[in-house]
């Protein structure tokens, strides 16, 4: 596609933009951490991000060696249950959430033609809030009790059930990072809501209506908005958990009235939709490579559009599914049981409707087409695993047992980090100019997929045998070892395709082939301008006519806008 | 009796766990039902419509959707959903509302940071880790009901091969229930993280005959055995701490903070099922405790060699 | 080329109402925990005071606060039709009724500490009902420092009529304040008591 052709702004940008910041290294640095481009931010975004997804990775490979036998003792059971901790919260607040945020940060602008978010300087002010929380809470490795003890990690669990939180059972400040921490990345992940609800609703170029906004904007915006509604309760709680254990409140002291379960149903206000506010933006990855790769428009459009806000919807009323085990009477636990299930409604339309995408069209191969694909059969699978778990009366055999942990990895890395790499390497390309080796790319797509199955499709069986998550060991008879075993394999078998990934991204940084503005030939704004694009993104405001303002420029004689 | 090596949720022994099964198997059969023609319509796409070698650049035509195909597959799962839903509907109210015989045995189990106390408060007895009931047969059905409490944090009271999981939260009564049709020893443990020896706190169920378990009733009704020979751990123990958190009945120690040890002896394992009870065990356990479970709340109380034969030697009489 | 979209107006909502409904919206959330916690914890504390025996319904507070929806309604009347000085006036009287409320506040904890012995580790409902009346105390304050910002900048001309739809903006949170007083008295001082 010669650009030149494209009558959308960008095109009569001729600078390599980042040849004029030519500098040192402080000013090159300096020039990072001033930064309010949304570009820039979102590439900080996902850094720290992938940064973290290391740190938390090898976590995981730390808890599979210690579980890969029976009584092994690689670890010490405080140890292990820091190391659980840390890497549940780690991969949901310092992984999930910012990789997710970084490429709305990058992307939705790009996408609704816009120059930059509503508010800059709230997106840094945003980044940086996260980034602390992140600093924050892997400081209590360092800090902790003070240096005396070999520093305190939390080691509660993800969820953090009180009354073990509460000052009587987790003395020290273990506690107290994990709640600060969070309470400061939470900030920062309201910030940057509210921003990308303001871009979508207001910065959108002219002709942009709502419903021809790209499926990943149409994603955020969703997300986003369920955000607002989502982390705020886990703030309130662990607001109210800090004025337990510094000014001697009773919220959640059982001694003094307060209520154990209470705190669950706060958790999971929050955990439930928290799980959907990471697996939608990964739907809004599928539903822009998917087409792409097919070359066919995405089937069904509005169906898509309507089954993800119907998603984010109902996910605000089935939080208690986590809680089948508390004893809840029959009704409430019935309407639990149909609420859930219910989602299972416009998750199947999405499927659905992805798979008429493929369909009749002419599928290209691409490394981000292959992880689209393998998160399309994986969370297929994550997603009735799921609606096993709802049937309640099963849940009572499975809940809180490996089955559950396979459950929920097959939807955060099956479903999320696939999309997530095919993220990565759809817009790469775009935010550095450069290709990432395709070669590299199927090594990782393929040994990443053979680590995922052997660790994660294992897991369900010594779930249904009765083994439970977050012990540090088992007893040698209870048949687990076997299983066991294996997923440790896969596990480090992840772990090669991610350093193939890393490696990856420096050769291709380094040396990889020029990508040019529109290597995948694709249909959204943010192929029509440079790659990477300038910093003020669009010289002229562009104006839009349907949802795949390219494949009008492209195939004058056939415009979407005929048919929308 | 045979010890069961497993835990496996698929060969259920006992009533609930029967009908979740069942549940199991019919949910699994729909889901794979329906993962079978879902995956095989994405295969079918994926290589049916791959791009070939010859292919000339040309792009595919554009379909945008249909809406006859959205109402259909919105349509279909709605049904599924509603089936999915009334079973285990039926079920949850099935279980929940059993109704509950005369015969039952009443039993409370109560969680603590790493152990189960267990009271049988119809027959006066208490005792830890090890739950005893009687098995339950058509002629004469004996389900028990199990109270969950819980003296500090939240615990999870989970038998797979028994019945699903309930926890045990403070501040908070539930309770479940167990109709055992096959004897044996069933293993179970919490499943609820609960801190540094979560892995560590096991629970055994002894599905007794109905011979077995009056004779076992009969026995641990007994206050503690005193065996002259054994005075000096006698003494070892009620001159230390040991008696400010454990009781044996008859004797001054009561306390309450660790498990009830007037029938320790009887006892197949140690410390929640952490080892097996055996003099050279529970020598090792109260040397240091911390050697089996690191992190439990029972000290070290730092006896010298001789104190700690005696001990030993005291609480193995107490069967 | 034909461009079907440039015949039409083409006009969004701004960037700072859409913000401020979402940090509305996220705020309600926020409250929405803190009042559930207190309508779960209503009679629940093990020993007293109850709420029955300390709580007065602070009437000439409330009145206060919610009169002060009123006169920020005026200001922004005020300078949409640019009478600044009306404005200027309407705003400082807001910021005076928002301070007559916080000062009830302070009285009737100094109160409840000094005479009822009510700490917020005292029972359930003294951590309840601080928390929660502290929750809502704490953006008074906040709203009543963006009030004083903008006060000052009225005072010394630099506010303009063309602000107004900041005002506005700015306007809305204070509503929102007032509003969430109206369930926390609801809930405090007519259902809890
Ligand atoms: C991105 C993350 C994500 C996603 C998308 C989901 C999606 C779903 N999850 Fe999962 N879940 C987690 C992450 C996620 N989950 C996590 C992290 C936990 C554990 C937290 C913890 O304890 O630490 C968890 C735990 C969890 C539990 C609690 C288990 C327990 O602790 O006892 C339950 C129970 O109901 C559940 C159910 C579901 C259901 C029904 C869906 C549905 O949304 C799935 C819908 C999809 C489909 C059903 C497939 C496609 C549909 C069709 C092909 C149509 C036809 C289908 C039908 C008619 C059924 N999940
Ligand atoms: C997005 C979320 C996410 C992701 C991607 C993962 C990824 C993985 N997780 Fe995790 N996991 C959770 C979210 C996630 N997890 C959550 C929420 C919990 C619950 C926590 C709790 O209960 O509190 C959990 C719990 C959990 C458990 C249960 C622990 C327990 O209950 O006792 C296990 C056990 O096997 C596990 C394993 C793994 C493995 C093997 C991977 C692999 O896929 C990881 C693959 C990646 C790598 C292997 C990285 C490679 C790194 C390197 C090669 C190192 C190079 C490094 C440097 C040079 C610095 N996870
Ligand atoms: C501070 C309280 C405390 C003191 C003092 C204490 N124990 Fe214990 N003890 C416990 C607790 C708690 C457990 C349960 C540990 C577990 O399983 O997690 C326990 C368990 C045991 C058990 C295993 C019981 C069983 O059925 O599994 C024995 C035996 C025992 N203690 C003996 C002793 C002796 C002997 C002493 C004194 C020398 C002693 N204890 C002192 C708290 C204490
Ligand atoms: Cu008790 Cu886990
Ligand atoms: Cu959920």
């Amino acid at each position: 596609m010669a650009d030149q052709t494209l009558p959308i702004g960008g095109a009569l940008d001729v600078t390599p933009h980042d040849e004029a910041q030519k500098g040192t290294f402080l000013e090159w640095l300096h020039g990072w951490v001033i930064t309010v481009d949304h570009k820039r931010l979102g590439i900080l975004y996902v850094t720290f991000a992938l940064f973290f997804l290391l740190v938390a990775g090898l976590e995981a490979l730390a808890i599979r060696v210690q579980l890969a036998m029976p009584n092994n003792h690689f670890v010490s059971p405080e140890l292990y249950n820091r190391l659980f901790t840390m890497h549940g919260t780690t991969m949901i607040f310092l992984v999930g959430m910012p990789i997710l945020f970084g490429f709305a940060n990058y992307i939705v602008p790009l996408q609704i033609g816009a120059r930059d978010m509503a508010f800059p300087r709230l997106n840094a002010f945003s980044f940086w809030l996260t980034a602390f929380g992140g600093l924050l809470l892997y400081w209590s490795f360092v800090g902790g009790f003070g240096l005396f003890g070999a520093g305190t990690a939390p080691d509660v669990g993800w969820f953090a059930y009180a009354p073990l939180t509460e000052r009587a059972f987790s003395i020290g400040h273990a506690m107290d990072y994990w709640a600060v921490a969070l309470i400061i990345s939470g900030w920062g992940t309201l910030g940057t809501a509210i921003n990308i609800v303001a871009t979508t609703v207001s910065m959108r170029c002219k002709g942009m209506t709502l419903m021809r906004m790209p499926l990943f904007t149409w994603l955020m915006l969703v997300v986003s908005a369920l955000t607002l509604v989502t982390i705020t309760p886990l703030t309130a709680a662990q607001i109210m958990l800090m004025i337990d254990r510094y000014l001697g409140g009773h919220f959640f002291d059982t001694q003094a009235g307060g209520s154990a379960v209470v705190w669950m149903h706060f958790f999971w206000i929050f955990g439930h939709p928290e799980v959907y506010v990471l697996a939608l933006p990964a739907f809004g990855i599928a539903s822009e490579i998917i087409p792409v790769f097919s070359r066919k428009a995405i089937f069904g459009y509005p169906a898509m559009v309507a089954a993800s806000a119907g998603i984010g919807f109902v996910s605000l009323g089935v939080w208690a599914h986590h809680m089948f085990t508390v004893g809840m009477n029959g009704p409430t636990t019935a309407f639990f049981v149909l609420s859930t299930m219910l989602v299972g409604i416009p998750t199947g339309i999405k499927i659905f409707n992805w798979t008429a995408t493929l369909i009749g069209g002419k599928i290209w191969f691409a490394t981000p087409m292959l992880f689209c694909l393998g998160f399309l059969i994986q969370f297929l699978i994550a997603g009735l695993t799921g609606i096993m778990l709802a049937c309640a009366p099963w849940d009572w055999q499975l809940h809180n047992s490996y089955f559950v942990v396979a459950h929920f990895h097959y939807v955060l890395v099956g479903g999320i980090v696939f999309n997530i790499f095919a993220a990565i390497y759809y817009w790469f390309p775009k935010a550095t100019g450069k290709m990432l080796s395709e070669t590299l790319g199927k090594w990782h797509f393929w040994l990443f997929l053979l680590g995922f199955h052997l660790t994660f499709d294992t897991m369900h069986i010594p779930g249904i045998l009765g083994m439970p998550r977050h012990i540090y060991t088992y007893e040698a008879d209870r048949g687990w070892g076997v299983y066991n075993f294996i997923e440790t394999i896969g596990a480090f078998v992840q772990a090669i395709a991610v350093l193939i990934f890393v490696y990856n991204i420096v050769i291709s940084l380094m040396k990889g082939q020029d990508a040019g503005s529109d290597p995948w030939d694709a249909w959204t704004l943010e192929w029509a301008v440079p790659s990477p694009p300038p910093s003020y993104n669009f010289v002229v405001d562009p104006v839009v006519n349907s949802r795949r303002p390219l494949w009008d420029l492209k195939h004058p004689e056939d415009p979407d806008w005929k048919y929308e | 009796q045979t010890i069961t090596t497993n835990t496996d949720s698929f060969s259920p022994a006992s009533k609930p766990a029967h009908e979740i099964f069942g549940l199991a198997i019919f949910a699994l059969a729909i889901t794979g039902g329906i993962f079978v023609v879902v995956a095989a319509a994405m295969f079918y796409a994926v290589i049916r419509y791959r791009r070939r070698k010859d292919d000339d650049g040309s792009e595919p035509p554009q379909i945008f959707g249909s809406v006859q195909i959205e109402i259909a597959w919105t349509v279909i799962p709605i049904i599924i959903v509603v089936v999915l839903f009334l079973t285990s509907a039926r079920l949850i109210f099935a279980i929940k509302d059993a109704p509950r015989p005369k015969s039952a045995l009443n039993i409370t189990v109560v969680g603590h940071q790493f152990w189960w106390e267990i009271r049988y408060p119809g027959l006066g007895i208490i005792t830890a880790n090890e739950i005893h009931v009687p098995v339950s047969t058509k002629a004469d059905p004996q389900p028990t009901y199990i109270k969950l409490l819980s003296a500090d944090v939240v615990h999870s009271f989970w038998v797979p091969q028994l019945a699903g999981k309930t926890d045990a939260i403070p501040n908070h009564v539930n309770e479940t229930w167990i109709e055992p049709t096959h004897t044996g020893i069933y293993k179970g443990q919490c499943s609820q993280f609960c801190g540094a020896e979560h892995a560590k706190m096991l629970l055994r169920v002894y599905v007794d005959t109905p011979a077995q378990f009056e004779a076992w009733v009969k026995q641990q009704q007994q206050p503690a055995v005193e065996d002259p020979a054994v005075a000096a751990g006698r003494e070892v123990f009620m001159h230390n701490a040991c008696m400010n958190c454990h009781e044996i009945r008859g004797t001054e120690a009561t306390g309450r903070f660790g498990p009830d040890l007037t029938h320790v002896a009887s006892r197949d394992t140690l410390a929640s099922g952490s080892v097996m009870n055996n003099p050279a065990n529970l020598r090792q356990w109260i040397e240091n405790p911390d050697y089996f479970k690191p992190g439990v709340l029972m000290p070290a109380m730092h006896l010298s060699s001789q104190q700690l034969d005696q001990v030993t030697a005291y609480l193995d009489t107490l069967h | 080329m034909h461009n079907p979209a440039e015949e039409k107006e083409w006009r969004l909502p701004s960037r700072g109402l859409a913000a401020m409904v979402s940090l509305i919206i996220g705020e309600t959330a926020l409250f929405s925990i803190f009042v559930v916690a207190y309508v779960f914890y209503m009679g629940k504390s093990i020993s007293g005071p109850q709420p029955s025996q300390v709580l007065e319904l602070p009437i000439f507070m409330t009145i206060c606060l919610w009169s002060s929806s009123l006169t920020i309604v005026l200001a922004e009347r005020a300078i949409e039709h640019g009478k600044m000085k009306v404005f200027s006036l309407f705003w400082g009287l807001t910021i005076l009724l928002g301070a007559i409320f916080l000062g009830g506040t302070a009285m009737e904890w100094h109160k409840l500490i000094y005479h009822d012995g009510l700490t917020i580790s005292t029972n359930l409902f003294g951590t309840t009902f601080y928390s929660l009346v502290g929750l809502h105390a704490s953006h008074v304050i906040v709203g009543l420092i963006m009030l004083l910002i903008v006060f000052f900048f009225s005072l010394t001309g630099r506010l303009q009529p063309k602000h107004a739809y900041q005002i506005k903006t700015l306007a809305l949170y204070w509503h929102f304040v007032d509003a969430v007083w109206v369930v926390v008295f609801t809930v405090v001082y007519l259902v809890g008591r």
